[in-house]
């Protein structure tokens, strides 16, 4: 079965210690253009606790959104190891990297990428959906989800009929739906305007309180200094790892 | 508020349609179009075969005809090239040695026999034949008549058995069942007129300008006791080879010649030759359904084209459902569906319109047009339906499965990347 691959699968000498989310040992990504050969990753090592919020900031192709898709099991890096939750991703296929997304990443987009012809209610229940739970279930959950962040009375909007502030919280419902290991957000505030972007910030620090392990990128030094642990990329290198 | 997954994916679907109108409704109508033309011309080879198969079996079905000839090896003493001529009374020995037979019936023809009825005069063919003829070289008799019966051959009764076109001839609109004739200026009593039918193959003239006499009367009448045909009838077609063995053998031993020897009669075994037919019949109808499949898979062309601007369109939302951890299946599934409801759709179309003209067709008078008759009716059976189903379904499935393939091999990195 593939779930049981999920669970116990590829046990290798690397010692996990417990509470340990993310462990990434001399990770590196290669893109291959044709001739040319571009180094995103150069070998990075990190290691991510449980109920940890990091900040991962750098500049403009620093390689923090390689990393992020590296983490986010979106992509498989060239060389290197990546642990999550002990288990070992790299060498998954495509159909195991899915179903760890699904159960263990959690997405937050700049852009949202909610799907717009989808109300908000079945954008949240859409990880619910490829996890495989039941209607009933998944509709006691998707409630639950739109309570937390706020928007119990915005249920069966559209995202076009919802603001950024409003949309962005629909992606977190929606990445919180599966109680997954950790959460990944890419710019997050990217799109919002100061004030509902400092609003999906308090919110995130309430997740955070709440026991949930947080992964924020952003080039935003402010917001990024709200974060308890700072990670900076340059050059495909982490060049400061700093806690507060 | 809440809607089920199959309302999402139809929503899905609708919502793509409504942007694509266009595009859609002349896809679907190249769907349409092509299953209208292979349903047609699969209902045409249909048609054909239907007409084909009872013109073949017009003259009767699963025979031989035997035509009496001469030996060509030496046997027992005997030289070759000898002529061998069965009697009327061999009909009876036959249907007493061989097993597994219908019906074993002998002929004896006259041609150029004037015919008198009234003022009128002509000539036709005559033929003595024994009851059993009737029965099997479909000679039925239209309501108000009868064929020949054993009582007929026995008491040796003038009656005569008349061919439809040549009743015409003779009597007209009028009904010629117990009217009187006379065949070379002797009265024969009419019983009955044969049934109009359409044949294909026929030897020895047409039956339907042909007298039919009891063999016996022929005999008395014209003189004549060796037969010009026999014809023979097994219970299954596959024991023709047998029956005719044992024909064989029976009149070998009484005439005296080889059981073995091909040449003492010339045979034409209609089981073999309706075989052929029937394998050009299957042959045409495959090169039709091969047309058709081609013509319709132009139309398969046009969904896979509408199926990738589809995907292309929704890059961005299939990389986001792959970011939330969708199976391949997940993103292949509901494009190869929407591939699929859209031949199915053009497929239902071009059903109606199917159904529509053959209703037409069918209006056209095909009377007196013996192409147009042999032609036939076009026809739609259950297994055209079933075949054309499987075409228009393969194409759907191959239609929305290149698209579907693209899509599951987007990379959600990549889309995601760039807002």
């Amino acid at each position: 079965m593939i779930l049981d691959k999920f669970f116990n699968s590829k046990k290798d000498d690397l010692k996990i210690e417990d509470g340990e989310v993310i462990k990434l040992k001399g990770l590196t990504k290669v893109y291959d253009m044709g001739r040319v050969k571009v180094e995103a990753l150069k070998g990075i090592d990190l290691e991510v606790r449980d109920r940890e919020m990091v900040a991962i900031s750098g500049p403009s192709g620093s390689g923090k959104s390689t990393l992020m898709n590296l983490i986010g099991c979106l992509d498989t890096a060239t060389s290197g190891s990546y642990h999550l939750r002990g288990e070992a991703v790299s060498g998954l296929s495509r159909e195991e990297l899915a179903g760890i997304r699904n159960r263990r990443v959690g997405f937050i987009f700049q852009s949202f990428n909610l799907l717009p012809q989808i109300s908000a209610y079945e954008n949240v229940e859409m990880p619910l959906l490829f996890g495989g739970m039941s209607r009933h279930k998944r509709r006691a959950r998707v409630l639950e989800l739109m309570e937390r962040v706020g928007l119990s009375d915005r249920v069966d909007h559209k995202p076009t009929e919802l603001s950024g502030g409003e949309m962005q919280r629909v992606a977190i419902a929606r990445s919180l739906a599966m109680n997954p290991d950790i959460i990944l957000a890419d710019e997050p505030t990217g799109n919002l305007d100061t004030s509902s972007g400092s609003d999906i910030m308090n919110l995130f620090q309430e997740l955070w309180e709440q026991g949930h392990t947080i992964l924020v990128i952003t080039h935003d030094p402010a917001l990024a200094s709200r974060a308890p642990r700072q990670v900076e990329i340059r050059d495909g290198l982490i060049t400061k790892d700093s806690r507060r | 508020m809440y809607k089920p997954r199959i309302g999402l994916v139809f929503q899905l679907f609708l919502r793509a349609s409504r942007a694509q109108k266009k595009r859609a409704i002349l896809t679907v109508a190249s769907i349409a179009w092509g299953s209208l033309s292979l349903l047609l011309l699969l209902a045409f080879g249909e048609g054909l075969k239907i007409s084909m198969t009872t013109a073949t079996h017009g003259m009767g079905s699963d025979l031989a005809i035997l035509w009496p000839g001469t030996t060509s090896l030496i046997w027992e003493g005997l030289p070759e090239g000898r002529p061998i001529q069965p009697r009327i009374e061999d009909i009876d020995l036959l249907r007493k040695r061989i097993p597994n037979l219908v019906e074993v019936a002998g002929e004896i023809h006259r041609w150029g026999v004037v015919v008198n009825h009234d003022k009128m005069t002509t000539t036709a063919q005559v033929k003595g034949v024994t009851y059993g003829f009737g029965e099997i070289r479909n000679h039925i008799p239209a309501p108000g008549g009868r064929f020949l019966d054993p009582l007929d051959e026995q008491l040796r009764r003038r009656v005569a058995f008349l061919g439809n076109d040549l009743a015409e001839k003779i009597f007209g609109k009028e009904n010629p069942v117990g009217k009187e004739i006379f065949l070379e200026k002797v009265p024969y009593t009419i019983i009955g007129v044969m049934m109009p039918k359409v044949t294909m193959s026929n030897y020895n003239g047409m039956d339907k300008d042909q007298i039919s006499i009891p063999i016996t009367t022929f005999k008395a009448h014209f003189g004549a006791d060796r037969l010009s045909i026999i014809v023979v009838k097994p219970d299954r077609p596959e024991r023709m080879g047998f029956v005719l063995e044992e024909l064989h053998k029976t009149l070998g031993a009484k005439y005296g010649f080889d059981p073995k020897d091909k040449r003492v009669f010339s045979i034409w075994d209609t089981v073999e030759s309706f075989r052929t037919t029937r394998n050009i019949l299957i042959g045409i109808r495959i090169f039709l359904g091969i047309i058709g499949a081609l013509t319709l898979i132009v139309g398969g062309v046009g969904v896979a084209n509408i199926m990738y601007a589809v995907v292309k369109e929704r890059t961005k939302e299939i990389g986001v459902k792959m970011a939330l951890g969708a199976r391949r299946g997940w993103i292949t599934g509901p494009i190869v569906l929407e591939g699929l409801l859209y031949t199915l759709l053009g497929g239902a179309a071009g059903l109606i319109m199917a159904v529509i003209a053959i209703i037409l067709l069918d209006q056209i008078p095909t009377e007196g047009n013996e192409a147009l008759a042999m032609l036939g009716k076009p026809t739609l059976s259950i297994s055209i339906g079933m075949v054309s189903a499987a075409i228009l379904g393969f194409i759907g499935l191959i239609a929305g499965y290149f698209p579907a393939r693209r899509a599951a091999s987007i990379n959600p990195a990549e889309t995601l990347r760039y807002e």
